[in-house]
């Protein structure tokens, strides 16, 4: 190992997953260090839990090469395993079961010892916040404390590399916020190397310290949140809906100072990347006066990771959402068709 | 060996906190017991039967008084008289009687004559169950009547003598059998079938196969854990059952030995053959909609509800091949026939291999990815 180099709990190396003509992950790579939280940010479908399975021993890669923990996946399987914590997205737990029973039986399938058994039950426990809820059957529990029984189920013993496939889908907004301040805390406590996937922007934004983009099956980025958001260009996003529509709107938006990229938006709505977000504010009301138009609605923001996702691939991931579910938002009050 | 018991431990108390499903995969068995065990195999009784009699005489009314005595004793039917053979004849057809019995003209002068008199039976046989009972019961009632009235000294005719072995079987005894093995199908059907399926389909699985465990311990413990349920529900139905038919053999430890073997081998043979057949199934639905078509495949051809000599060749190929045949067999020979290990060791032979015969080819096939 290099001096100064951080040691390297997970390297993927141009790994590939094809299902007959379908190629779900297409030659990704890189790199977790120790002790880091990494997020693989993309939409529905585009290869996260795929490449997830292939890196805890779920799935056989096509091609390519994973290393977890210093041992190959494909050659040292059992290695991996006992080296890593794993949450699947689905909540697995048994829910005839107590909380204890389910942490019980977890441990003895990773063969800890009883009385170290014991110990890390109580600890977790504690760690979750389900102490009280010990004896309490799991189909009692709410959403939230069930995903906090999985996490806790995932480090009964003790790994060094925890993974989690979209840890808070389905939770409520509070639930989300708890889960993220644990996984922190056990992350410090405990020394862990976490990866994690999610297609929550925020969630990426602030728990990760590194995240790969990835969009159908391919590493489109790959950086801190900072230099992700940093590598935009602009730093601050500008939203305005004005009340009439007019096609002259953004070519005129796009001569304000700092705009770098002007997107039309439904219902007289823009969104400009700005390098000078108060300037560009100022124009833009100035602008809205002088041709009689009113302004409905306007925010000033930094750039976010979904700025990020739609310099990378085009497209926004929240539509990439709302497509994977196959729903259709419906019209805003007031809005123009 | 931890890792293959937490998987027993996590299928036993999974089982133990649903009591519900404990006693639906019993329940079905003991309603076939008790339904079944008394709709078939009983005598008749009660049936109708219409008597014309154009003769009046004394041997007329001997028979008259021997249907009395048959409608207050074994009461296979009740007679009523009818004025004309025409009337009886369409009473039968349309179902008001279920038999008619014609005494014709000269019946009685012809008895004393020796003249061959003939009596008259329309039965109704589409119902071959109720036309058999009336024809066995007027045929004995013939006999009598055609009995000397005193026995020469040197009997002419050839008797045949049978010597039963066992007291008279009711059908529910007969059924019993059945009824056990049918208890455990249901339990690894559900116990090791569905539940197994549903556990993929919701990703228990996955998370069992990102541990350490082996292909083997998950498999034995699989199936070991479906065997321990097969058992429970094998010996609850072997008491209950045998208490309800009547069946006094359940009380001796050296039956008791011999009925736990057959239950423990034949819930290796069913886990078995249920495991090779879910090992590459994904879908919830599939082993639901294989209950049915199995329960009748493996269940019928066994000789549980009818014995595999009448069956014809193809049926009978089946009945060879079916773990289900030996089971049954089985718990005949050690519950109806007290028959010892002599009895069944070929049974025992059979439901041993073929449970580790089955486990020998699923293991193999288990994925220990997804």
């Amino acid at each position: 190992m290099n001096a100064g180099k951080p040691a390297m709990a997970i390297s993927v190396e141009n790994i590939v997953k094809r299902y007959g003509d379908f190629t779900a992950v297409d030659g990704i790579t890189f790199h977790v260090n120790d002790g880091e939280i990494f997020g693989l940010l993309g939409p529905n479908g585009a290869g996260k839990s795929t490449l997830i399975r292939m890196m805890t021993t779920l799935t056989p890669a096509t091609s390519g090469r994973a290393v977890v923990g210093g041992h190959d996946v494909a050659r040292e399987p059992d290695a991996v395993r006992r080296t890593i914590g794993v949450i699947p997205q689905a909540l697995t737990s048994d829910i005839d079961l107590t909380v204890e029973e389910n942490l019980s039986i977890y441990a003895k399938l990773y063969e800890v010892p009883k009385a170290e058994r014991e110990r890390n039950i109580n600890d977790l426990l504690e760690a979750v916040d389900l102490t009280k809820w010990r004896g309490a059957q799991t189909k009692t529990l709410s959403g939230g404390m069930r995903r906090r029984l999985e996490i806790a189920r995932g480090l009964v013993h003790n790994p060094r590399i925890f993974f989690l496939d979209e840890p808070t889908t389905g939770l409520d907004p509070v639930s989300r916020v708890a889960v993220w301040e644990m996984l922190n805390h056990l992350k410090n406590t405990r020394s862990l190397t976490i990866l994690l996937t999610t297609h929550y922007m925020d969630e990426a934004d602030r728990l990760c310290d590194r995240i790969a983009i990835v969009d159908h099956g391919k590493l489109v980025a790959l950086d801190s949140p900072m230099a992700l958001k940093a590598s935009v260009p602009g730093t601050n996003v500008v939203e305005a809906q004005f009340a009439q529509e007019s096609a002259e709107w953004p070519a005129r938006l796009k001569q304000l100072s700092g705009v770098t990229s002007v997107e039309s938006q439904s219902a007289g709505m823009y969104r400009l990347l700005t390098s000078d977000g108060s300037l560009t504010t100022t124009q833009l009301v100035e602008m809205a006066v002088s041709s009689g138009n009113t302004l409905k609605s306007l925010s000033v923001q930094n750039t976010t990771l979904d700025d990020v996702f739609v310099h990378f691939t085009g497209r926004q991931l929240r539509d990439e959402q709302v497509k994977a579910l196959g729903f259709v938002m419906p019209p805003r009050p007031g809005m123009q068709p | 060996m931890t890792r293959m018991m937490a998987i027993v431990e996590r299928e036993m108390r999974k089982f133990f906190r649903s009591p519900t499903l404990m006693m639906v995969s019993m329940m079905l068995p003991l309603v076939q017991l008790v339904i079944l065990g008394n709709a078939f195999g009983g005598k008749i009784v009660g049936a109708k039967v219409g008597v014309v009699d154009y003769d009046h005489g004394s041997q007329a009314l001997k028979v008259h008084e021997a249907f009395n005595a048959v409608a207050a004793n074994i009461r296979t039917f009740t007679t009523t008289e009818y004025p004309n053979e025409q009337k009886a004849r369409e009473d039968v057809r349309t179902g008001k009687l279920d038999a008619a019995v014609i005494i014709p003209r000269q019946y009685s002068r012809r008895v004393l004559a020796g003249d061959s008199p003939q009596i008259g039976l329309v039965v109704d046989n589409t119902d071959l169950t109720t036309s058999g009972g009336i024809e066995a019961e007027m045929q004995s009632l013939v006999d009598a009547l055609n009995a000397p009235a005193i026995q020469p000294k040197v009997v002419q005719q050839i008797a045949l003598e049978i010597v039963e072995l066992y007291p008279y079987v009711e059908y529910m005894k007969y059924l019993l059998a059945g009824s056990i093995s049918l208890a455990m199908y249901v339990a690894v059907m559900i116990g090791g079938g569905m539940l197994y399926i549903d556990d993929k389909a919701r990703g228990v699985h996955e998370g069992y196969l990102v541990t350490p465990i082996t292909k083997f311990e998950l498999v034995l413990g699989l199936n070991l854990a479906g065997t321990i349920k097969a058992v429970m529900s094998g010996i609850s139905l072997t008491v209950i059952g045998s208490l309800l038919a009547g069946l006094g053999s359940i009380f001796h430890p050296e039956t008791d030995l011999l009925l736990l073997l057959l239950i423990v081998s034949t819930s290796i043979a069913f886990n078995g053959m249920m495991f090779l057949m879910m090992v590459r199934v994904e879908d919830p639905l599939v082993p639901r909609a294989m209950f049915g078509v199995l329960n009748t495949l493996l269940f019928f051809p066994s000789g549980a509800i009818s014995p595999v000599k009448g069956f014809p060749p193809w049926l009978r190929a089946i009945a060879v091949v079916d773990p289900f045949t030996y089971a049954v067999h089985g718990f005949k020979a050690i519950l109806l026939k007290d028959g010892g290990l002599d009895a069944i060791w070929m049974d025992l032979l059979f439901l041993f291999g073929f449970g580790i015969a089955t486990l020998l080819i699923a293991t193999p096939l288990f994925k220990r990815s997804l």
